[in-house]
């Protein structure tokens, strides 16, 4: 059986993503955050080496990355908390997990749908994989800011009606 | 006067972001509680708070649940909610359940230092 053709992702979902980004990093880090052009993604490991997963549910289902090199990942987490974590503490993996769950969440309001947002799970290490759904492109919006590059790979699609 | 705070959250992250804001505060102390059940035991082992900042989305208990639980013995303690649900249908339901206040993440300090003013003046009383 032929492959299902990949339906498109609602550029509004993106747009909101976008949004969210600079603005958590702006009002809880204070730092400016540059969007380049979001592209398609067709692989199973994110962009860097410390992955905020945060999953949706409702009327929105899949996943975000917010993916981080590691140096960015230190540097932005520093700026988060007004302290050096180590990559390996739990208050790190903490610090990540949090700055996802804003970025996932304040995307959510701007979506006009009902989603609901997981609890984040966080991943460090070179070489990890996502498993994403495969019916829906993984769009990465690639970021630059003045404490390194990191990355927020959407991998949501809106869930069609269900009649009663 | 002490001004104690109940502050309920899964992430130690956000708890101390919490801390931070509140130290610029005369007198105040912290509870801390990183999920509902824990911040109905820190109730009953701390004894009342004079406000409480609450989480959303947390593990084994979430904060509207919490607040509900809370809510059916105190009517009086003043308790904010501090989350990324920022929808209005959600903010309803917080305020239906009980909240006196709402904050949406991300907040700067200011931003929830004048959250508590308000609701504590709205309340009787002076942070």
């Amino acid at each position: 059986m032929a492959d299902e053709p990949k339906k498109q992702v609602n550029p509004k979902l993106i747009a909101a993503f976008v949004s969210s980004t600079q603005n958590v990093l702006k009002t809880m880090v204070q730092i400016d955050s540059k969007i380049g052009k979001p592209s398609q993604k067709f692989d199973s490991q994110p962009s860097y080496d410390v992955s905020g997963i945060v999953g949706f549910s409702g009327e929105v289902v899949g996943s975000v990355v917010i993916s981080f090199r590691e140096q960015s990942a230190l540097d932005i987490v520093e700026a988060f908390c007004g302290e050096k974590l180590d990559l390996h503490s739990e208050d790190f993996a903490d610090a990540v997990g949090e700055l996802s769950n804003m970025i996932a969440g304040n995307a959510k309001k701007d979506f006009g749908l009902e989603a609901n947002i997981g609890i984040p799970s966080v991943i460090i290490g070179t070489g990890h994989s996502i498993a994403r759904l495969r019916d829906v492109p993984c769009v990465v919006i690639p970021c630059s800011s003045e404490v390194g590059d990191f990355a927020v790979e959407v991998n949501i699609k809106q869930m069609s009606c269900v009649p009663a | 006067m002490v001004m104690k705070f109940l502050l309920v959250d899964d992430s130690r992250t956000m708890r101390n972001i919490w801390k931070k804001v509140l130290s610029s505060l005369e007198n105040s102390e912290t509870v801390e509680a990183g999920d509902g059940v824990e911040g109905l035991n820190a109730i009953k082992e701390n004894g009342p708070v004079d406000i409480m900042l609450i989480d959303w989305n947390m593990p084994n208990m979430d904060g509207l649940t919490m607040v509900k639980k809370v809510r059916e013995t105190d009517k009086a303690t003043p308790i904010i909610m501090v989350t990324t649900e920022a929808e209005k249908p959600r903010i309803i339901e917080a305020i239906k359940a009980g909240v006196n206040n709402y904050v949406v993440k991300p907040f700067t300090p200011d931003a929830l230092l004048g959250k508590i003013d308000e609701t504590l003046k709205r309340a009787g009383q002076t942070a």
